[in-house]
Formats: structure tokens, sequence, C-alpha cells
């Protein structure tokens, strides 16, 4: 764990953070970690065990399923600001999609091991967490769904 | 405010004039643009940006359908259309020469001279690229006048991205932020993927002084609006663009009405706030 | 129409004599006198000669989904209420050709068809009626773009107005202020009076045609006992009215487009769209494009439409309105509310004819009374 002093400004300047305890804060940073990706390297592939999450700070990532015999399909891409991963809350704690980096990407990633211990310990840090991941969750299913429905065509043509 | 141009021969709105076909591009699989000029001796054309023409083809039918081209240039008319009928398939089979009948300007504009001097976010979906271009020729135009000018645009896919050489010549310019999502695609893509909503947070723009613009299936308008007003973007500061049946564009025929409002002479743009109670009335 | 003031300088009486000439006169005036005839078992709209035309000592009775004609047994020749066509078919007709064009090579040129010449003079026009009139001036005589047909129509026409004797059964003008008194909007007006040894008719003139019209015909002034006569026949009329609108039917209908009580007419309505065509304030139309065998000639025909039908509010793959409810809802609605928000006047001139005319009995001042009613259950 290099620079803690500068995660800790990281995270403290990050929406997802926003109003969070110090405290609790602190013992999110003490678990944290930069990490750059070059474009086209993967952060995590389908089915690796999901031990980390990511707070995007500069680049860009997509969310994508690998297609044998083709390129593969890109369901999200996510961007600086956005935070990526929630595998590592839900067990079997397996990734569900590969996440590959479209361009040199800088992100933040948070041990996973360390956290759900912490999180164990502390069920209201544990509470703190669910009630800022679940909001993600929930948009991202809505816009899953959005994305389902040929939003700007008219379906049934 | 500037008053609305109307169409030329007030006395007989219901008769079509003929406009010969310049030049046709095939924009998308099922989208094509036509460049119209009036037949000699004609008045040039002139129109508001959010307005529509009825185009008639022929012994075949009468479909409504913005104007897609640059208000400043009276001399061509153009249109962006999408064959989903028998109409616009008769049209889209129209080569350069040919002849369409067109009635109009019909209907409300963008207000883009009463926004002069605040932020503009406009928002499109699909086809819905194409009354908003008339507003953002106009934009650019007159840039200066404007705030922050964003352009967020949404397709299903990276095929179905409509004027996309446009958008990327207006994303290359530095006063201008443009970003476009698709739903899915595969790896040659290197744009966004996921709902067109998902923008609205990147823009920038300031939810206090911004004039929004939205034109796309009502739908994605609806959960645009959503999005918009969670940013802070109040309903009067919010224009839309609604679509309904128009069999004569002059509020004569009864088929666009919306509530107490005839979409073809009150719309097709509208403040949101003097609709909103009526926009979640399903099936009026 | 000149002028929508009556002049009460004007009122006379005229007898059956003074009727057939006012029939003449007009017709020499190049005027197609058009009056409710008796046939097929209706009052149907058609082109009279003389007063042998009207029908004598008619009634009819009407109930929710309910017409029939019936001897009155006198020598009224107006005593029958709302026959099932409103005066729009002549003013706004069933179908029209807009225009036609003709190909040449690539182009096309339009043979415009030349405005309406039509010049008719209605006979027998009730007060709901008149106010039908006016609410479909607001429709298509409007700036800058009017119907330049029904513009034509309306001002070449000539109205002669009758003063109900009898309420209807499904009559409510009282509620909707439209009648049964004829108040503006004729040229003349007329009030059958019959006694055992006369038949006349008070005759007013409504406008300055109206009155160069009467100057023509033999009559002779009114007196005081003729006048309130004509006044207390009205009156017994709009005493004698069964149904009524609620007070407010706008604002009621406003704040009710998402009731639960739509489904309930849905449940009866047959969505036929009967209650459109009967509705002399209905004005939807639709569009049809044709063309000859050789493709050189087309035609733009305009018809006229029901909100019932589900290719009314058609677009893209679907109708917006998909179900019965919805479709009810936008008529009753657009009737009672939208219309004022549109054009400043309520679209429901009380005429009865929705209601007589609906196979299962739909009532339109019922259905507003229930959903009023359902407020206060709140």
């Amino acid at each position: 764990m290099v620079h803690i002093e500068g995660l800790e400004r990281v995270l403290q300047e990050h929406a997802f953070f926003a109003g969070m305890d110090d405290g609790y804060r602190d013992l999110v940073a003490g678990c944290a970690a930069n990490e750059v990706f070059h474009a086209g390297t993967y952060v995590y592939r389908e089915g690796d065990p999901a031990d980390k999450f990511y707070l995007i700070r500069h680049g860009q990532v997509a969310l994508e399923v690998y297609v044998p015999g083709k390129s593969p399909i890109i369901v999200e891409t996510l961007k600086s600001d956005d935070l990526m991963g929630w595998s590592w809350l839900v067990p079997p704690f397996r990734a569900s999609f590969d996440a590959r980096a479209l361009e040199l990407s800088r992100l933040v990633s948070i041990d996973a091991a360390c956290l759900r211990g912490k999180m164990d310990q502390d069920s209201s840090l544990g509470y703190e967490l669910h009630k800022r991941f679940a909001p993600i969750v929930a948009a991202r299913l809505a816009a899953a769904r959005r994305q389902l429905i040929d939003l700007y065509g008219h379906p049934e043509e | 405010m500037t008053p609305l141009p109307a169409i030329a021969d007030a006395a007989e709105p219901m008769v079509p004039i003929p406009f010969r076909i310049e030049r046709t591009v095939k924009n998308l699989s099922d989208t094509f643009t036509v460049d119209l000029r009036p037949e000699e001796g004609r008045k040039p054309f002139h129109f508001a940006p959010g307005q529509f023409n009825m185009l008639y083809q022929f012994g075949v039918g009468e479909v409504p359908i913005s104007i897609s081209g640059d208000p400043q240039d009276p001399e061509t008319l153009v249109h962006t259309i999408r064959a989903v009928g028998a109409v616009t398939q008769a049209m889209a089979g129209m080569k350069r020469g040919a002849v369409m009948g067109v009635r109009g300007p019909f209907g409300s504009a963008w207000p883009v001279e009463a926004v002069e001097g605040s932020d503009v976010v406009l928002v499109a979906g699909g086809v819905g690229l194409a009354p908003l271009r008339p507003a953002i020729y106009h934009i650019l135009a007159n840039r200066a006048r404007y705030g922050r000018l964003v352009i967020l645009y949404g397709a299903r896919t990276p095929r179905d991205i409509l004027f996309r050489a446009e958008l990327e010549k207006w994303s290359s310019r530095l006063d201008t932020f443009v970003d476009v999502t698709v739903d899915r695609a595969s790896g040659g893509w290197h744009g966004n993927v996921g709902v067109v909503t998902k923008l609205i947070g990147r823009g920038g723009f300031d939810p206090d002084n911004t004039a929004a613009m939205i034109c796309g299936p009502e739908t994605m308008m609806r959960f645009t609006i959503q999005a918009l007003n969670d940013r802070g973007v109040s309903n009067e500061r919010i224009h839309v663009s609604m679509e309904r049946n128009m069999k004569c564009a002059v509020g004569f025929c009864g088929h666009c009405q919306f509530g107490g409002q005839f979409v073809c002479r009150d719309g097709p743009v509208f403040r949101f706030d003097r609709i909103e109670e009526m926009f979640l009335v399903r099936e009026l | 129409m000149t002028s929508r003031h009556p002049n009460t300088q004007h009122k006379s009486v005229i007898d059956a004599d003074g009727l057939q000439s006012l029939i003449g006169v007009l017709r020499d005036e190049g005027y197609q006198v058009i009056a409710p005839r008796a046939s097929d078992d209706a009052m149907v709209l058609g082109q009279v000669n003389g007063i042998e035309d009207l029908p004598v000592g008619v009634r009819d009775e009407q109930d929710g989904g309910h017409y029939r004609l019936v001897p009155g047994g006198g020598r009224a020749l107006f005593e029958y209420g709302p026959g099932p066509q409103g005066w729009k078919r002549y003013l706004y007709p069933p179908e029209e050709r807009l225009w036609r064009a003709r190909r040449h090579g690539e182009s096309f040129t339009i043979e415009e068809d030349s405005q309406s010449t039509d010049k008719y003079a209605f006979l027998g026009v009730r007060a709901c009626d008149l106010r039908a009139m006016e609410v479909q001036d607001k429709v298509f005589d409007r700036e800058p773009q009017g119907d330049p047909r029904y513009v034509a129509r309306r001002k070449n026409a000539f109205v002669v107005a009758v003063n109900c004797a009898r309420a209807g059964g499904t009559c409510f003008c009282v509620s909707m202020a439209s009648g049964p008194r004829a108040k503006d909007g004729f040229d003349v007006s007329l009030t059958e009076l019959i006694d055992d040894d006369r038949h006349v008719f008070l005759a007013e003139a409504g406008s300055k045609k109206g009155v160069e019209l009467l100057e023509r015909i033999d009559r002779r002034p009114a007196s005081d006992t003729e006048m309130s006569r004509a006044d207390a026949i009205v009156s017994q009329t709009a005493e004698s009215m069964g149904r009524e609108m609620i007070a407010d039917a706008e604002h009621v209908l406003a704040r009710n487009l998402e009731s639960d009580h739509w489904e309930t007419v849905a449940d009866r309505c047959l969505t036929c769209g009967n209650c459109t065509l009967v509705c002399p304030t209905c004005f939807c139309t639709t569009v049809e494009d044709v063309t000859d065998l050789s493709g050189a000639i087309a035609e733009r025909w305009r018809k006229w439409d029901s909100c019932y039908s589900m290719d009314f509010s058609y677009i893209h793959g679907g109708s917006i309105r998909r179900e019965g409810a919805a479709r009810y809802r936008q008529w009753i609605a657009h009737k009672l509310s939208f219309w004022h928000e549109q054009f400043g006047i309520s679209g429901c001139v009380g005429c009865g004819r929705c209601i007589t005319w609906c196979p299962v009995g739909i009532d339109i001042t019922e259905e507003a009374r229930t959903l009023r009613d359902g407020e206060k259950d709140l």
C-alpha cells in the first residue's frame, strides 16, 4: 500500500464517499491501492474471484461479454467518477463480466477480503457500505433494463 | 419573440406545393435525407428550428416530418425521413429530380432565441436528432450568445448513429460538448455503452441556468426528463417535441389532440411544465 | 349571417302561407332549402320545396338508445326534437374532395377545386344546433388559417331557427345554457303558435338578411299576447326538460382523467363511434389519397372520422388509445373539458343525440355526474 495519504484524499473527493464518517473512510482507505491499466488490458475477467472493487479516477473501462469467434459485446462503459464491481459483496464473489480498459485508465482498487473482514467485525460499517452500493446497483439495473427496450426506436415496427 | 414562419398561402392550407428533390442521402439502413428546392418561381422556404412539414408522395399519401436542415438556408429544404410506413417507404425510392409535395411549415419551435445567455443541453434519441439539428445549426451560428452547449445522443448500436460525421465535427469544436452512447456495441466501438440518461451527469452544465431540449420516442423523453430533474433542471427549463397522428396539421382533423393541446398547432415543441400533468396520463 | 344580434323591432306573425312564401323567397334567392323531413323512420335532413315537404303532426320519442317517430295528433310542423343528423353535414360534409392533382413527368400540378358555392338555407334549426354552429365556427373559421369551404358555406347560409315547443326525451340544453330559446346566431327565428282555429308563427329577425327576407312576405305585427304566449311555450319546454349536465363539468372531467370509472363505462361502450357521428360539434376527419388507374390523377378526400377507431391515434406500429376506456374518455373529456381550453367554449350543446343514438344508452350527463359523485366519496 503506497501513497496512503494521497488515497485518502482521492476517496474523500469521490462522490461515493460523500458524507461518510471519516473513521469509516479511513478504514476503507486502509484497503485501497492505486492501479493503472493500459488500453486493451483487462481489469478482471468473467469468473475471476471478485476480490476487489474499483473507483475510476481517469479513463474508460468497458464491461463486456466474451463471444467465441466474435468481438466481445460491450454492455456498459464506465468513466471517471464511476464505481465498478459489486460481485465482491455477493457470494460466491465471482466477476460477472469482463472489465477491459478502453484507454489508459487510472483506478483505485479496494481489497474486498480486507474490507469484508472489517464489515463483519463492524456491522454498522457493513450497513453503511451496503447503503451506498444499493442505489448504484439499482440505478445500473434500471439502466440495463432501459437498454433492453429499444428506447430510441419504436418497438414492434 | 419573432413570429414563427407560417404556411405561405394561408387561404388554402390543405394544398401541397411541389418541391424538387435536389439530393438524397441514405443515412442509415432505414433512414434517408432529402434536399428539396422549390420549383422555379416559388419563394424561398423559411422555417424555425423544430417546425415540421406535411410531405406528400403523389397519389400515395402524406406524412408529418420535421425539418432537419439549416434555418439560415431558405433555398434548401431538408428532411430526414425514416421509412416505416407505406408513404415513407415510397419516398425512400425517390431519386434526384423527382417531386414531392410540401405543406408547411407548421407548429411551434425550439426556443432558441428565448434561451440565449443560458447553457443549452440537447438530448436526442435515434432519429430524434433530426428535429434538433436545425436548433444546433442556429446555436452554432450564434455561438457567442449561449453558455455551455451540450449535445447528448443515444442510439441502439453504433450502426444506428444518425449524422455521425456531423456529430464528430461538432465534437471536435472546443466550444461544444458532444457525447454519444449506444445500447450495445462490439469491440470496435470506443465510445459509451449505456442509456442516454447516464450522460446527463457529465455535461457540466449549470442546472439553474440551463435550457434543455429533448427529442426522441416518448419513453426516452420520460426517462430523460427524470434524469434532468434529478440534476436540478426544472420543468419550465425543459422543452420536448411530441409526436401524434396528424392528418391536416392545422388543427382541423383532431387526430393529434393531446388533452387540450393540438400537437400540430400548439406543438410539436412544448415547454414541459405546460404538459407535465398530461404527460404521465396513459393513453391520453 | 351578417349580424348575431336579434332585433326585437322585427317581431311579426306569419301564417302557413307566410311560411310557404318564406321558403319560396329563399329558393328564389338561390338558396337550397334544407329542413328535417320524416324519412326512414327518423327526422332526416333533406331539401324541401315547400311546406308540403315538412312533417305534419309528427313527434318523436327519445331516450337512451331509443328513437321513434310517433303521431302527435295535431297540425304542428316542428313538434319533434333533434334528429340524428346535425347541420354539420351540410357545412362540413361527411366526404369532400379537397383537391385533385395531375402528374406531369416527375412533377405535378394541383387543380384546385373551386371554393364552395353551396348556398343553403337551413329551416328548423333548434337553439342547440345554433350553438353547435357557433362552436364549429370557432373550430373552422379561425385566423390565420380557416377552412375555406366551411367558411364559404357558413357565410352563404341563411338560418331559420325554430324555438322548441317540446323538450325532447334526451335534451339538456337548459343546463348547457344553449336553449331552448334561440337567442342569436339566426337570420329569422320562428315560434309555432297553435290554437283551435289558428296556426301561425311568431317571426323574429336576427340579422339584416332576416329583416330583408321578412319584408318580402305577408305578415302582421305581433301582439303582446302572441309574444307572451311564445315566451310561455319556450319556458314550458325549459321546465319540462328531464336531463341536466352537472355544473363545472369542465373541471370535473379534468380532475378525473385517471378515474377507475372509465373501465366501468368501457364495459358497456361498444366504441362504435355513433356518438361522434350524431354529435353536431364533433369535427374530426381523416384524409384519403387516391389515384386513378393510370396514376396520372390523384385526389385528396377528407372524410369524417371518429376518435373511437384504433386507427385514429395510430403512430409507428401502434395506437396511443388502445383501450376502449381511453377512447371513451377522449371523447367525453374533449367534449366537456379540453374543448374549453381549445376554443373557450364547451363542445357539448345539450342536444342529447349521443344519448339517443348510443346503442347501449350511455348518457353523457350521467357519466359526468358519476365522476363528480365519485369525488365526494374520496
